[in-house]
């Protein structure tokens, strides 16, 4: 293990670490920007010049790999100056249009300037190069050339990623630029992630593009619940809206990445939401109460269950709970209903893309979580509806807004066979539009538990803001409806729920929030 | 004097095989290949060679990087880019001899055992390219390329590749990255070509006149070629010499030869009585001596002690009565212009360098424009990937060091003192 001195700070480091990194370790920033973790070395922005003894020019950090006994300063005159210089000539050309610009506050030239620049101006205004602005370059993306200080991030992903090769640079010198190839616009499924690499305000999202000013979000930990591979987010919200989705680094996930479709998942909790409970009688929706409806679904279940038996009640388990509530929903069928028409399904409406990389066929964040958690899914749940159709089914608790790929005309055929049907959803769809009460629950940025991935992988996901509305924390109000059935539960949050879960459930045996901790844990089996 | 060179290059037919092995062509080549490949590459050793592409690199140390480990097969590539300001001599010879040039190029290969060669030409010289390409068909034909090379079971394939037109290009990284069918850029070093170069192989890359002197140093010796030069650079050079002369041209000179007897006695002096104000003695690149700094030998090292650099060896004489502002201006579009734009501080260095010195002439120059440009200077020089923002920076310097009071009276004055004409 090579070890080296940087300011004078003593630090060991794997063979083969570059200079960059090795400061990293002992907290010491070098300043960088075509540098990124997760990409190849570049070496062209020239902005992590440091000193290194024995060698007479400075060294770009980002390239050169340590050797023992190297001695290297990034704090002398000679560095600042350098530092300075580049970041001097990043910013001649650079249209400085921060207030305008989605990238401000977050921004990686007003962030060095502010720590390495400082500088007045000596570059005359009419001397500026112009490039060409807001270029809707396809995708998530809008370009715009005169803020890209070409880096050539956004070129190294789409070659070393996607692999897709959409932008390239055009032109030389200071006319350079990157671009599209003309008629072949960005043509992959990750187009976001350029936003999130561009350290300026170059590349920005079409999606958030003038909607707020970053200082103005806030931003909790979270997880995509658009599909089982369950990409690690950072969600961003200002009140109870989500404004954007970004991914957090997970290398066993999703390295730095996330897709498209998940990038948008964050909408689902803002629009179209089931905000109110209420019944549907004689075709009219009737707003109710949380304590005015809870106990008639109780009855309802109750009711089915002593007047024909067990099997008269069925309920239907969502792949998009978590694996807290799903605990509780098998609890209730099987425990307190004891009916053993328990049952999910993984399918949802659309084509079940899956693409070898981040994005699964199945787009569900936890049907594994729900086989884990001995949930019958597969046939289970076309047998179940078999039943319904049949008119074998008097009562039925549906979690979710879909069922399974059924059509909105199918599935409102269908429910019309059980004469009470309570959904547990967070928007309107398919469901909400037939069935007989409506129970509105937190969306996955209003309440937390945990997803288990396709890979067996248990994460957690946060409480950002309380739920907005009517809407109530699922947990709340499964215990409560448990409780209405004769349970005598006492469960407090979903923390509470995760530890009895973990005491009786095998495959998560010896797990714990603690242990999961940020970036998860695998379940066993 | 003898010459290694252009002993023939009077001779219109010498670009033809026939008359190249009528004067003893190839026999070099034959020489070699019964000779052990060491032996090959100390004999250029003894020579003293150095690249003459203009940075000097001793060219025995440099075949010697290639890697021990065979299991990858090796590349040669000539860099037959040559687009220097002022530098015309790998033109010639490739024009005139270009057999030279084929046939040093296959040694070098037998040397090393390299069996694939590529000659990036500059994408402006049609004509050498066709040249070039009936040289290489014609030795393809006589069995000096192509498979068995002289019955000795070597083999080598040789492939003319014209370039697009960037200067940059003859760096020579961007050089196998154009090659490859990349952007023209320069790479990141390490790794060098020696170990990963053109498509990922182990590459050498030489210089056409580097290569073209080959023949003449397995024919005659090592130490013969050696004692043609001086001390640190064996051989003669090329010079080329530009400018109002009386006889500009290619000249095979010593190595050490001195700069005033190049521009004076070689050259023929100044034409129409004209007195000499500055000459740029390597190439467009290399910073500039006033005329009472020429009395000094043209060596690398007498060069790099007077703060410049022998180069490319590209003479580019400057008569009185030239503005040095304007001179300085056309070399500063010229970077700007080529600056492939990949790294900051000669991407937007160049461009500002090209507007200050631009407004200078304009008579548009304001008070501090002299410190800005000294001072864009030190941010760009040893900051970039490849040496393109040090070739800029370099005349900036040199020509406000040494012609100051030029850009102070354009500054002042807010006029050329030259007038419109150049």
């Amino acid at each position: 293990m090579p070890s080296l001195t940087i300011d004078g700070k003593a630090v060991d480091v794997p063979v083969g670490t570059t200079i960059i990194n090795a400061a990293e370790k002992i907290g010491i920033e070098i300043p960088r920007y075509c540098y990124h973790k997760h990409l190849s070395v570049a070496g062209n922005c020239r902005m992590c010049l440091v000193e290194v003894e024995k060698f007479p020019k400075l060294q770009t950090a980002c390239s050169t790999v340590v050797t023992d006994g190297m001695v290297v300063r990034t704090d002398t005159e000679k560095v600042r100056k350098a530092v300075t210089g580049v970041l001097e000539f990043l910013l001649i050309n650079h249209p400085i249009d921060c207030p305008i610009c989605d990238q401000a506050g977050e921004c990686e030239l007003q962030n060095y300037y502010m720590k390495f620049g400082l500088h007045k101006s000596r570059f005359a205004l009419e001397d500026k190069v112009r490039k060409k602005k807001v270029q809707d370059i396809g995708g998530q993306i809008v370009l715009d050339a005169e803020r890209c200080i070409l880096c050539s991030r956004c070129v190294r992903f789409l070659e070393e990623v996607t692999g897709t090769r959409e932008l390239q640079f055009f032109r030389r010198g200071d006319h350079s630029e990157i671009s599209v190839f003309p008629g072949r616009p960005l043509n992959n499924n990750y187009t976001g992630n350029l936003a999130d690499i561009c350290p300026v305000g170059a590349l920005t999202s079409k999606d958030f593009r003038f909607k707020c000013r970053v200082w103005f979000l806030k931003a909790f930990p979270s997880v995509c619940t658009g599909c089982a591979r369950g990409c690690n987010v950072e969600a961003f919200f200002k009140g109870d809206i989500l404004y954007r989705y970004k991914p957090r680094v997970n290398e066993a996930v999703n390295r730095a990445w996330m897709c498209d479709f998940g990038r948008l998942e964050y909408k689902k909790a803002n629009n179209a939401r089931l905000l109110v409970p209420f019944v549907r009688e004689d075709g009219r929706e009737k707003m109710m109460s949380w304590g005015g409806l809870l106990p008639q679904v109780a009855y309802r279940l109750k009711d089915a269950v002593e007047r024909e038996g067990p099997d008269a009640a069925a309920v239907i388990a969502s792949p998009q709970s978590s694996n807290e509530e799903l605990y509780l929903v098998r609890r209730i069928a099987s425990d307190l209903l004891g009916t053993k028409n328990l049952a999910f399904t993984s399918r949802v409406p659309g084509d079940g893309f899956s693409d070898g990389f981040l994005i699964r066929g199945d787009k569900n964040p936890n049907s594994r979580g729900a086989q884990l958690l001995r949930i019958p899914g597969g046939p289970a749940f076309d047998e179940l509806v078999v039943k319904i159709a049949a008119g074998k089914v008097r009562a039925l608790l549906l979690f979710g807004d879909v069922l399974g790929d059924l059509t909105q005309e199918e599935t409102a055929g269908l429910l019309s066979m059980v004469p009470f049907v309570a959904q547990a959803g967070t928007n309107e769809g398919p469901v909400s539009a037939v069935a007989t009460a409506v129970l509105p629950i937190a969306s996955v940025a209003e309440r937390g538990g945990t997803f288990t991935n396709h890979a067996g992988r248990v994460q957690r996901f946060h409480a950002g803001f309380p739920p907005r509305g009517k809407a109530k924390d699922t947990i709340g109000f499964l215990t409560s409806l448990a409780n209405r059935l004769g349970a005598g539960w006492a469960f407090d949050g979903e923390a509470s729920v995760f530890r009895a879960l973990a005491a009786t459930e095998g495959p998560f045996a010896g797990m714990s929030y603690e242990s999961i901790g940020s970036l998860g844990q695998e379940a066993k089996g | 004097m003898e010459t290694v060179l252009t002993t023939h290059f009077a001779d219109e037919r010498y670009r033809f095989i026939d008359t190249y092995r009528g004067f003893g062509g190839y026999e070099a080549l034959r020489k070699a290949i019964s000779m052990p490949r060491d032996a090959i590459v100390e004999e250029v050793r003894k020579a003293n060679l150095r690249g003459r592409g203009g940075a000097g690199f001793p060219a025995g140390v440099k075949w010697g990087f290639l890697p021990k480990d065979m299991s990858r097969p090796r590349v040669l590539v000539v860099n037959a880019d040559e687009g220097e300001p002022g530098t015309f001599k790998d033109r010639r010879i490739m024009s005139r001899a270009p057999h030279l040039l084929v046939e040093g190029l296959a040694i070098a290969c037998y040397a090393l055992t390299i069996h694939k060669a590529y000659i990036y030409i500059r994408g402006e010289f049609v004509r050498e390219a066709g040249i070039l390409d009936e040289a290489v068909s014609e030795a393809y034909a006589s069995g000096f390329l192509g498979k068995d090379i002289l019955g000795s079971g070597f083999d080598l394939d040789v492939t003319v590749h014209r370039g697009a037109g960037a200067y940059i290009c003859g760096e020579e990284t961007s050089t196998l990255n154009s090659l490859e069918g990349k952007r023209g850029w320069p790479r990141l070093k390490p790794p060098f070509p020696a170990t990963i170069g053109a498509f990922g192989l182990p590459t050498i890359v030489n210089n056409v006149e580097t290569l073209s002197d080959v023949p003449w140093i397995i024919t005659h010796g090592g130490e013969r070629f050696a004692a043609l030069g001086c001390e640190k650079n064996g051989g003669t050079r090329l010079v080329g010499v530009s400018g109002p002369v009386q006889r500009p041209g290619i000249y095979e000179l010593p190595a050490d030869v001195n700069l005033r007897h190049v521009i004076y006695d070689v050259a023929g002096g100044l034409r129409d009585g004209k007195k000499l104000k500055a000459v740029i003695p390597g190439g467009s690149s290399t910073p500039v001596l006033r005329a009472d700094e020429i009395d000094v030998n043209f060596d690398i090292e007498s060069m790099a002690k007077l703060g410049t650099m022998a180069g490319t060896s590209g003479v580019i004489v400057i008569p009185e009565g030239t503005c040095m502002v304007r001179a300085l201006r056309v070399l500063m579009n010229f970077y700007a212009h080529e600056s492939c734009g990949q790294c900051t501080p000669c991407r937007e260095g160049t461009g500002w360098l090209r507007k200050v010195v631009g407004r200078i002439e304009a008579g548009e120059g304001r008070p501090r424009d002299i410190e800005l440009i000294l001072d864009l200077c030190d941010n760009m020089m040893g900051r970039t990937i490849c040496a393109l923002a040090d070739a800029a920076a370099m005349p900036a310097q040199s020509f406000l060091w040494k012609f100051r009071e030029e850009f102070d009276r354009h500054i002042r004055d807010r006029k050329c003192p030259y007038g419109n004409r150049f």
